[in-house]
């Protein structure tokens, strides 16, 4: 029995040589990525770099995913006008909504309750330094219901991205909004990633080419 | 001490920062038109204007408020002349009258902004104000009055 297992899942010498050429080119990414996290200007500039680090790439964006469709991200890019709460998903209590400039509407504006910092207690407004809000109504960068592949792509069109270059993607990262997600208050669970493995997997996917992975991925749940 | 103007009214409150400021308009300032309701941002019965935006002051702490202009129900007119306060009466809105000075500012901010709101805009604007009487008709309805008590030419 023992025998037969090892024969049916032996890997062939195809499959060895495939996995040393992914080892050998992650290594190699990584060396050269390691002190050029922003040197590419351009999202085409990145396409010369697809052909030979896409499976790179693809799994680096992989992990990425991960974090981005997690409630502490996708929360603030629902695909509808009104912000998602909790680790559910659910609707923002209050009939809450985006408004044009994603800041809320009205006597219901977010920073009416959301302030600089959390708010200490269970399921007290969460805040940071950075003023709380949603993309705007003209760009919803939504990330609910978004395949990988589907997400990915919207990441690097600057039509649908906010307008954002390779740089200020890597940038984006940095900011206390998105920092907020492994601070989030309390009663909130933090992203399934560390922030410091998320921005080197961010990196990663970017400088080595933002590959979209391949449309036949799943939504993550 | 932390510097702060009330309904035009000039204050310095030796209180913690990070007081939320519904403690100090009530207890330290002694205006107790402002309610308590959840003391989480759920009710809106605490809202206040702050440079104009209603926000929850049962969350906000008072630091936020230094230096700045609050507004509460004790300033929206000076003499019951608000066209929301002549349209909260001419309705006669309030039951218990627990949650209407938050219901008050909240549409107030809306009329400042939408002088003539749809239904569909009072439910964005008001939704976040519960009432536990169940007066939403006829908060519509005095909203709906006093926006037009407002076009004629109203005090606001």
């Amino acid at each position: 029995m023992k025998i037969g297992w090892y024969k049916h899942t032996r890997p062939g010498n195809i499959t060895i040589c495939a996995t040393a050429i992914t080892i050998l080119l992650t290594a190699a990414a990584m060396l050269s990525f390691r002190n050029g996290d922003d040197k590419y200007k351009s999202w085409n500039e990145l396409k010369a770099l697809t052909a030979r680090y896409s499976l790179v790439s693809e799994n680096a964006f992989m992990q990425v995913y991960k974090v981005l469709m997690s409630p502490r991200c996708m929360n603030c890019h629902p695909s509808g006008d009104v912000p998602l709460n909790g680790d559910d998903n659910h609707l923002h209590p209050q009939g809450v909504k985006r408004g044009e400039d994603g800041k809320g509407l009205y006597a219901l504006k977010c920073t009416n309750c959301h302030q600089t910092q959390n708010t200490p207690g269970l399921n007290m407004p969460p805040g940071t330094t950075e003023e709380w809000h949603l993309p705007p109504a003209n760009m919803k960068m939504v990330f609910q219901g978004k395949t990988a592949h589907e997400l990915a792509t919207q990441l690097k069109d600057t039509n649908q991205n906010g307008g954002k270059s390779p740089h200020d993607m890597l940038e984006h990262v940095k900011t206390d909004l998105v920092k907020w997600g492994w601070k989030p208050g309390d009663g909130r669970t933090t992203p399934p990633l560390s922030y410091a493995v998320f921005t080197k997997q961010w990196n990663l996917w970017i400088n080595s080419g933002a590959v979209a992975p391949a449309a036949r991925e799943k939504l993550a749940k | 001490m932390i510097k702060l103007t009330v309904n035009g009214q000039p204050y310095t409150v030796d209180v913690e920062p990070t007081m939320p400021l519904l403690w100090v308009i009530r207890d330290v300032l002694h205006l107790t038109g402002t309610k308590y309701g959840c003391g989480m941002a759920q009710c809106g019965a605490c809202t206040v204007h702050l440079n104009g935006d209603a926000v929850r002051s049962c969350v906000t702490p008072v630091k936020r408020a230094e230096n700045q202009t609050i507004i509460t129900i004790e300033g929206l007119s000076t003499d019951v002349t608000h066209p929301l306060q002549q349209a909260w009466i001419a309705e006669d809105v309030p039951q218990c009258g627990y949650c209407q000075s938050g219901q008050l500012m909240a549409a107030a901010v809306l009329l400042k902004e939408k002088p003539n709101p749809t239904d569909q805009d009072i439910d964005d604007a008001m939704s976040g104000n519960i009432c536990r009487c169940g007066t939403y008709q006829r908060v519509r309805k005095a909203i709906h009055h006093a926006a037009s008590l407002q076009k004629q030419g109203g005090t606001q």
